[in-house]
């Protein structure tokens, strides 16, 4: 996030866009609404009328993966009836012309077929989000699990620069990240192309610097595998052996059987987990490992905002923190780290190699954590990113990018589009929130969420138990029929095994980010 | 809203305050304790309790001062004998009002321990009321000298608990109608699942028409049961499991979604046995949801995994960390030095801490000369 969510309480304008925060980030949701008490208005742009749209001003119901021609259009009204910031983007951007060239190919009349909407509404959507300054926006999944993710962030992007809402308080582009420590993940270099602090792999200057700090002679210098390749090399048997910590791909990938035949080839695959997962069945080693509360660390929030963790009970029978794992493998290998607390990793080298967390030290993290980019130890945090317009990159950049729709549309055989996400009560593939007391009475089985149109239409009664077929597989759930799902749509989670949606969904990936599709593939629903 | 500074009288101090504030928002920005029960911070006051009450110059009754507006020279004393007095009776009427067996003893009434027996009964249990030692009415019953038996109790200590719902119990035999739980849903977490229902003695907080939570809109986030200030509201995992002299507070971070929010654990023998808001903490300022709140007990699961595993046939078996590390390593070191590094890939993990996943990036470019280091930062 640009931004930070104590400023949302106090935000005027929000346009949230495939988001459903009510129920995957609850309490950044009670922010919102608390706004909306308060006098702030709210768009909500989503194929479903989730929860949050009960709240908002306007509900804008764009078709699955529409998003780009309607963020276009929107774009080209700003433009045509002069309500951007000119200001802003005649000083703090560059490519405002390629913009406004590529925009001209969705006049909202083009863009509400695509939609599916109103081209008064799109109009509306424009004139309403210039009214009031600055607009907050926030996006989640619905954004980026497309094959066309990356180009919808931009689209995002150029929509708030051209308004001028970068950099300021209660603006922005405000990615509401899914896990708990996911952008943690990111900044720890837990990615292919970059080390930790975003320091680019490809570059000589950085690698020389952990070569150095690691004590090795060279580090590799071509970007690395992401998660969608290195399965396909298990097939190949261009990857022979795979390190899974922590995660259960088996159920979060797309096209469950298709994974699973990814992990049945690993040569060798070790996981290490805090339970037996439909992962672990493959691994040929498992390791156990301490969980949240059992070993001392820290998190970093959508806000960039670190955070301390610590311990409350032991770690059961002989399972270790992974950081003293990856140590001891290290060890094997020849690598004697002296780091040997998690404490000692942060204040001796993620401090000391990223220069963003220079100023942060677990001495500082008592209270409420500090906010990155925190560059020195009088630093105090960084609120919101890019103030009075200054980008990394020196201007913000615009960057065009066209509609491209999903890459399986609803046809005879499958008429109509599953689009999946997560649901309140549980998290994931259930491994932790359905071993918790109480949770599986509040959400105990998956169910198949559909318009009452579509389900009149197949004779299908509220509860009955349907099934659910893509091009990849089957699953059968009782049907819940609402009109917050638009026709044409069902919605399903991938909460549990036997009905996870991941068994239907389509493994395209976005060409750039790798990111799979999760928001889009074809369906029938049949009675059973 | 005017930054105008203006001036009164407060327990003989003469007081600077901006106006618009409340008397008890002066009090407090002063050091000046009044007792309250149904204010909850950042919502409208709602005046319903009555034991902030002050006495006014010139005012005809005592006044509330949570929703008393200060305003120039107004002369007022927090802690008079009216003010206790009134105190005192307000909360002798709330005691009388409900369950709280919290033994404030009588002396000439011999009832006490029928009406002990009886409540005890009723919440199946041998210990004294869930939130003994967490009450707030407990704590100003103690301060004000309260007696439990000055007037006859009411008809509501005979309303049963409702115990049907995951993760919230909720007891109207314990009910003071504050309404802090109906300003913590509606305003606070603006769910809109309970309100006021019924009049007069009748009163009650409700829920979907007056039918249990599960029937309702509540959404499990128990705000509501952090607002309480009596035991009507209480988590179910931690009722007559939690006790506030045993406990030890811990702060960290949520593990579920990126919000982070600040989370108590509370801690007794090692286990957590209950989960609460950090007030006043970014990013979530006391806030939960459902899964922050609820969802620390699978730690304790009996199918952790808690040693190493071994793979052989169709099966695992157990194995030493040496065992297992050497056996990794070996492999590594063959696959690495017969197909290249590049033949090694792994996923880290996005719900484990920041030193994680840097040891694990490290021990991937560092130790076994791959970038081939991802995890799911897309999705």
């Amino acid at each position: 996030m640009t931004n930070s969510f104590n400023e949302f309480a106090r935000a005027k304008m929000f346009m949230v866009i495939g988001s459903n925060m009510t129920e995957a980030h609850s309490v950044a949701a009670t922010y919102v609404k608390n706004a909306v008490a308060k006098g702030a208005r709210l768009i909500v742009v989503d194929p479903r009328r989730h929860a949050l749209a009960d709240h908002a001003d306007l509900h804008v119901p764009l078709r699955v993966g529409s998003d780009i021609a309607f963020l276009n259009s929107v774009v080209q009204v700003l433009i045509e009836e002069k309500l951007y910031d000119q200001g802003f983007v005649a000083s703090c951007t560059v490519g405002f012309e390629d913009l406004k060239e590529k925009v001209q190919a969705y006049p909202p009349e083009t863009a509400a077929a695509i939609c599916g909407l109103d081209a008064d509404l799109i109009r509306e959507v424009a004139r309403r989000i210039s009214a009031v300054k600055p607009m907050m926006l926030c996006y989640t999944l619905g954004i980026t699990e497309h094959t066309c993710g990356r180009n919808n962030v931009l689209a995002v992007a150029n929509l708030q620069m051209l308004l001028g809402n970068m950099g300021v308080a209660c603006g922005g582009v405000n990615p509401l990240r899914g896990q708990n420590n996911v952008q943690g993940a990111c900044d720890m270099g837990a990615l292919p192309n970059v080390f930790p602090g975003y320091q680019p792999v490809i570059n000589p200057e950085a690698r020389e610097k952990f070569a150095t700090a690691w004590g090795v002679d060279r580090l590799p210098d071509q970007n690395g595998l992401m998660i969608p390749q290195m399965m396909e090399g298990l097939v190949d048997k261009s990857v022979r052996a795979f390190y899974i910590f922590g995660e259960n791909l088996a159920n979060t990938e797309p096209d469950i059987r298709k994974v699973e035949h990814e992990l049945a080839s690993a040569e060798f695959l070790v996981c290490q987990d805090i339970f037996p997962n439909e992962t672990t069945r493959f691994a040929h080693v498992v390791l156990p490992a301490a969980a949240w509360s059992e070993n001392e660390g820290t998190f970093t929030n959508s806000e960039r905002r670190v955070s301390r963790v610590r311990t409350a009970s032991p770690a059961p029978g002989l399972a270790r923190p992974n950081w003293w794992i990856f140590r001891e493998i290290a060890r094997r290998l020849g690598h004697e780290w002296a780091s040997d607390s998690a404490q000692a990793i942060w204040d001796n080298e993620i401090a000391v190699l990223a220069p963003q967390f220079g100023g942060i030290q677990y001495g500082r993290l008592d209270g409420d954590g500090l906010q990155w980019p925190c560059p020195d130890e009088a630093h105090p945090g960084t609120c919101f990113l890019h103030k009075d317009g200054d980008f990394t990159c020196g201007l913000g950049v615009f960057t065009p990018v066209d509609w491209t729709p999903p890459a399986e549309q609803p046809c005879e055989d499958y008429p109509l589009v599953l689009s999946t996400g997560r649901r309140l009560a549980h998290y994931h593939t259930r491994t932790q929130t359905g071993r918790c007391d109480g949770m599986n009475d509040i959400l105990g089985e998956e169910t198949v969420d559909m318009s009452p149109h579509d389900a009149a239409g197949l004779a299908i009664a509220q509860g009955e138990t349907v099934r659910v077929r893509s091009r990849r597989g089957a699953v059968c759930a009782k049907a819940r029929v609402t009109d917050r799902v638009p026709r044409g749509m069902v919605w399903m989670a991938f909460h549990f095994r036997e009905a996870n949606a991941n068994w239907l969904t389509n493994p395209v990936f976005d060409p750039v980010t790798m990111t799979a599709e999760y928001k889009a593939c074809a369906v029938r629903v049949e009675k059973v | 809203m005017s930054e105008k500074q203006e001036t009164l009288i407060m327990n003989g101090q003469s007081l600077a305050f901006r106006t618009g504030q409340t008397l008890l928002e002066v009090a407090e920005a002063h050091g000046i304790p009044i007792p309250t029960l149904c204010h909850l911070k950042g919502t409208s006051p709602t005046g319903a309790c009555r034991v902030c009450v002050v006495e006014v110059e010139g005012a005809r009754t005592l006044l509330p001062a949570c929703s008393t507006p200060a305003a120039a020279h107004m002369v007022v004393q927090t802690e008079s004998r009216r003010v206790v007095a009134a105190r005192r009776t307000i909360l002798e009427l709330l005691l009388a009002s409900g369950n709280h067996n919290c033994a404030v003893p009588s002396e000439e009434n011999g009832d006490w321990t029928e009406f002990q027996l009886r409540v005890q009964a009723a919440d199946q249990t041998d210990d004294l009321c869930p939130a003994w030692g967490d009450c707030k009415l407990q704590e100003l019953a103690y301060a004000y000298q309260a007696r439990s038996d000055r007037y006859p109790r009411t008809a509501k200590a005979g309303l049963p608990p409702e115990l049907a719902n995951p993760m919230i119990v909720r007891d109207f035999s314990r009910c003071i109608l504050c309404g802090r739980c109906v300003q913590a849903c509606n305003e606070v977490q603006v769910n809109r699942a309970i309100s006021y229902g019924y009049r007069g003695a009748d009163s009650k907080i409700v829920a979907a028409g007056d039918r249990p939570l599960a029937d309702s809109d509540c959404v499990f986030c128990g705000e509501c049961i952090q607002a309480c200030p009596v035991g009507a509201l209480v988590e179910k995992k931690a009722r007559y499991t939690w006790r506030p002299w045993k406990d030890h507070k811990i702060r960290t971070t949520c593990p579920y979604c990126g919000v982070g929010c600040q989370q108590w654990l509370h801690v007794q023998d090692g286990r957590i046995v209950k989960v609460s808001g950090v007030e006043d903490a970014e990013p979530n300022r006391g806030r939960l949801c459902v899964k922050g709140r609820f969802g620390y007990d699978f730690i304790y699961s009996e199918e952790r995994l808690k040693t190493p595993l071994i793979r052989e046939g169709d099966d695992f078996r157990e194995a030493s960390w040496e065992e297992a590390l050497d056996l990794v390593a070996t492999r590594f070191k063959a696959v690495m030095d017969t197909h290249g590094p590049d033949a090694i890939a792994g996923v880290s993990c996005a719900r484990s801490i920041n030193e994680d996943s840097y040891q694990m990036q490290k021990l991937f470019r560092a130790a076994i000369g791959t970038n081939n280091i991802d995890h799911c930062a897309r999705t």
